[in-house]
């Protein structure tokens, strides 16, 4: 059973996980970019970023100094126990995680400007929650760097514009955020549902591994198209020119209202930290992106 | 294309000799200066209090860093460069008052900058943006933190550092400045990359 310890320990080895090592597919980017890179100072600046991955992996030390907003995924089994002390597992998670790890505090109250200190606050950590059939429990965490977060744009534009709008929309706030979002990047591009959804699907984009094809040939085609136009702007690696601007771009849809459509884009640094595990119901845990041993 | 090793302090000539595209690496004394730090520098030299330190050949570097302490000692756990634009609101008067020779971050910085470092002799060096544990890893010692009232990532810590870098001479003292070469040339084929995508 997923006992409010073990959720707990999970969440913290997952925080613990997740800023110090990448995923599988997330590095094999990082290291084609390298061999495949062009430019000479885009190539000092993907040396650097495998140099510090590799030893922030082995000094289990932060990979980067902001250790971004704390936001979880969970998947819920509606046989699980105890539903209702998960979110208060994961805030505990997210005090220890701050200091063992440790973690830069980044909770900020808007008001008084007051850094709480321990990354819990109001919907600090955020928490989604979706509900699935069965008796395990899935949990994802993704700590979100600030630098890339505030190039995220949401786009209300016109059904007439329709997926030209969409492609236009995307290739302007990559020319926008320029070297400010710590490129290579990985781009989450949503577009239908309303303003709330858009966004939401596209941060959550973000998730999917990018070393496979999307099993939608329609959207694997333009997810392709976007890739091949992000790094034809030659803003490339720490925006000091280059091949690569962006590693991958995750493309997601919902169905939109006849007058509107939204498009998001989500935009993640190269430290694109995100880390998974499934607690089934006997109390296994199983690391479905990083290996534990 | 040249590598250099820079030892501080950096004199103006030695700051002149850099071209765009060089890398350096810094051995030395170097400190860390954000929004608040530049504003509260700023103000004593107006008021002509004295600094903690004399910033003269110094390296300047944007950055708040993880620090623990372990007893009396303070330790930098990661340390990677912020985004340097915030800061372009004070370099100018910065660099004209203190004559730091090297400004360290991530980004690229402006005009107002681009024309201080060409009329002072300073250089801007990109710093890999999110190589923390590497920048944490250059940095030898924390010889003082000043300032430390306006809280661990503005305040102004003064470092011992041995080959940090590699830093990109991305602003150079000659007025050159590669984030702007770049984004010019972005926007120049903004046009090209519509039409490959027929939006």
């Amino acid at each position: 059973m997923a006992d409010e310890k073990t959720v707990e320990d999970v969440a913290v080895k997952l925080l613990q996980l997740a800023v110090t090592e990448l995923p599988k597919d997330v590095r094999e980017a990082l290291q084609r970019a390298y061999r495949e890179e062009e430019s000479e100072a885009g190539k000092t600046q993907l040396k650097a970023i495998l140099d510090n991955m590799e030893l922030a992996e082995k000094t289990r030390t932060p990979m980067c100094q902001d250790t971004g907003v704390i936001i979880f995924y969970v998947k819920a089994g509606a046989e699980v126990e105890d539903l209702d002390k998960i979110e208060d597992s994961l805030r505990k998670a997210t005090r220890r995680a701050t200091k063992e790890v440790p973690l830069r505090p980044n909770a900020v109250d808007p008001f008084t400007q007051r850094n709480s200190g321990d990354n819990t606050g109001r919907f600090f950590p955020f928490i989604n929650w979706e509900i699935t059939s069965g008796d395990s429990l899935e949990l994802t965490v993704l700590p979100k760097g600030g630098g890339s977060e505030n190039v995220c744009a949401l786009g209300m534009l016109r059904p007439g514009e329709g997926v030209r709008g969409l492609k236009r929309f995307v290739v302007d706030t990559v020319i926008k955020a320029g070297a400010k979002p710590c490129p290579p990047n990985i781009l989450g591009v949503a577009v239908g549902g309303g303003a709330d959804i858009v966004i939401k699907l596209a941060k959550k984009a973000l998730l999917r591994p990018i070393d496979r094809p999307n099993p939608d040939p329609e959207l694997a085609k333009l997810e392709s198209e976007l890739y091949e136009a992000a790094n034809m702007t030659g803003i490339g690696p720490m925006g000091l020119g280059g091949r690569f601007t962006v590693l991958r771009v995750n493309v997601d849809y919902a169905h939109r209202h006849p007058a509107s459509y939204p498009v998001a884009v989500a935009v993640q640094c190269w430290a694109a930290r995100r880390a998974s595990a499934r607690i089934h119901s006997d109390g296994k845990v199983e690391y479905l992106t990083h290996k534990v041993v | 294309m040249a590598v250099y090793k820079l030892k501080t302090p950096i004199s103006e000539e030695d700051a002149r000799k850099l071209k765009v595209k060089d890398t350096i690496y810094i051995t030395g004394i170097i400190f860390t200066a954000r929004d608040e730090a530049h504003h509260r520098a700023l103000e004593f030299h107006e008021k002509r209090k004295e600094l903690p330190i004399n910033l003269q050949g110094l390296a300047v570097f944007h950055c708040g860093p993880i620090v623990k302490k372990k007893g009396d000692e303070w330790i930098i756990v990661a340390a990677g460069p912020t985004t340097s634009t915030r800061m372009d609101l004070f370099e100018d008067e910065f660099i004209k008052n203190f004559r730091v020779r090297v400004v360290i971050g991530k980004g690229g910085m402006g005009k107002r900058t681009t024309d201080a470092m060409k009329k002072y002799g300073a250089i801007y060096g990109a710093l890999t943006g999110g190589a923390a544990v590497l920048a944490a890893k250059a940095i030898k010692n924390v010889r003082s933190v000043e300032w430390y009232d306006l809280g661990m990532p503005e305040a102004m810590w003064v470092l011992e550092v041995e080959d940090f870098g590699p830093l990109t001479v991305a602003i150079d003292a000659h007025g050159n400045n590669l984030f702007e070469d770049v984004q010019k040339r972005v926007e120049e084929t903004k046009q090209k990359i519509y039409e490959k995508l027929g939006a």
